[in-house]
């Protein structure tokens, strides 16, 4: 049940009648996983708290350095070289309060994941390798949690839903050649700010659209920006036949 | 007439966002299409469209190479996005 201040607050979202009074209480019960708190992670964790996600379990094994601050804008100049987990978990409490945060300063693996998601309705992937990438995505299918994918590089970016449930292609089917990652990080190849923002915030719009149960979450689609031309492209996904992660479901 | 487009990386590698391709049997797959723009184009163009896990999607569907093209169908080209 909603008390009034949180009628008050949420407000502007719950006069959506398709997201109501249901849809927030839905997101105030939510555990979500926010895996990487760099320039994916920040904006998807702040909006996130601020449109009432009850619980965030943030994953990040990083410090904060001064390189980061151009597009990470959880963390401040004060918190340059403090754990990006505790730097973020600053920023939400300094926006909701009724966000429980869960900190996690580890590095998400094969190893580490199984137990990172015991009790997750839902992960934001905001890492920045396919490495981690393709693991959050096995890790996902095997305890069938919906996950959010998010990557930004340069001034290009993809958003996709993977939900095992709804039987469409997972993250694997994408890359089937599972890439290396050389040149693909924001360290080697530069990153305009916002673009991180944009993709991050997009990962927001459809956790919360899969958590809320509201809308039409991107969900066996991909959608490619180029912000180069801002052209955007959704493209329809088909699960590969033989997907070594989610073909034998 | 086929319409190509080239996103993001792969514009900038190739210097062209968007061209066309009179239809023809020699590009009535993406295989054939991607075959002709390379001799096309040469080298350059070979490096970056067979380069792994670039993304393909005819009318809007990601397609394998094998899939057939029809006179009037879009054909795009993704590069692989990781970072963030």
């Amino acid at each position: 049940m909603l008390n009034d201040e949180q009628l008050l607050r949420y407000n502007r979202q719950i006069m959506l009648g398709e997201l109501d009074i249901a849809g927030q209480e839905r997101l105030l019960a939510a555990n979500v996983l926010i895996l990487g708190l760099g320039g994916l992670g920040c904006p998807a964790a702040l909006y996130l708290a601020a449109a009432g996600v009850g619980t965030l379990r943030l994953v990040d094994d990083d410090v904060v350095e001064s390189s980061n601050l151009q597009r990470q804008i959880a963390h401040g100049e004060a918190d340059v070289g403090a754990l990006k987990v505790d730097s973020a978990a600053r920023s939400i409490a300094a926006i909701n309060s009724d966000t429980q945060v869960e900190r996690f300063a580890i590095r998400a693996d094969g190893e580490t994941l199984a137990g990172l998601l015991e009790g997750i309705d839902l992960v934001v992937d905001a890492s920045d390798s396919f490495a981690s990438r393709f693991a959050v995505n096995q890790a996902c299918v095997a305890a069938n949690i919906p996950l959010v994918s998010g990557a930004a590089i340069r001034s290009e970016g993809q958003v996709g839903v993977f939900d095992p449930a709804s039987g469409t292609a997972c993250y694997q089917c994408l890359y089937p050649d599972a890439p290396e990652d050389a040149d693909l990080s924001c360290a080697e190849s530069g990153v305009l700010a916002p673009m991180v923002g944009v993709i991050g915030s997009l990962q927001a719009l459809e956790a919360v659209k899969v958590l809320a149960q509201f809308g039409e979450p991107l969900r066996g689609k991909l959608l490619m920006v180029d912000g180069w031309s801002l052209q955007v492209r959704r493209i329809n996904l088909q699960p590969a036949v033989n997907c070594p992660v989610c073909g034998s479901r | 007439m086929l319409e190509i487009l080239f996103f993001a990386r792969l514009r900038e590698q190739l210097g062209v966002g968007r061209l066309q391709v009179p239809y023809s049997d020699a590009v009535a797959t993406l295989a054939g299409l991607q075959d002709h723009l390379i001799a096309e184009h040469g080298e350059l163009w070979a490096q970056a469209l067979q380069a792994e896990n670039v993304l393909r999607a005819v009318n809007q569907d990601m397609a394998a190479l094998d899939s057939a093209l029809a006179a009037g169908d879009e054909v795009a080209f993704f590069p692989p996005v990781t970072g963030g």
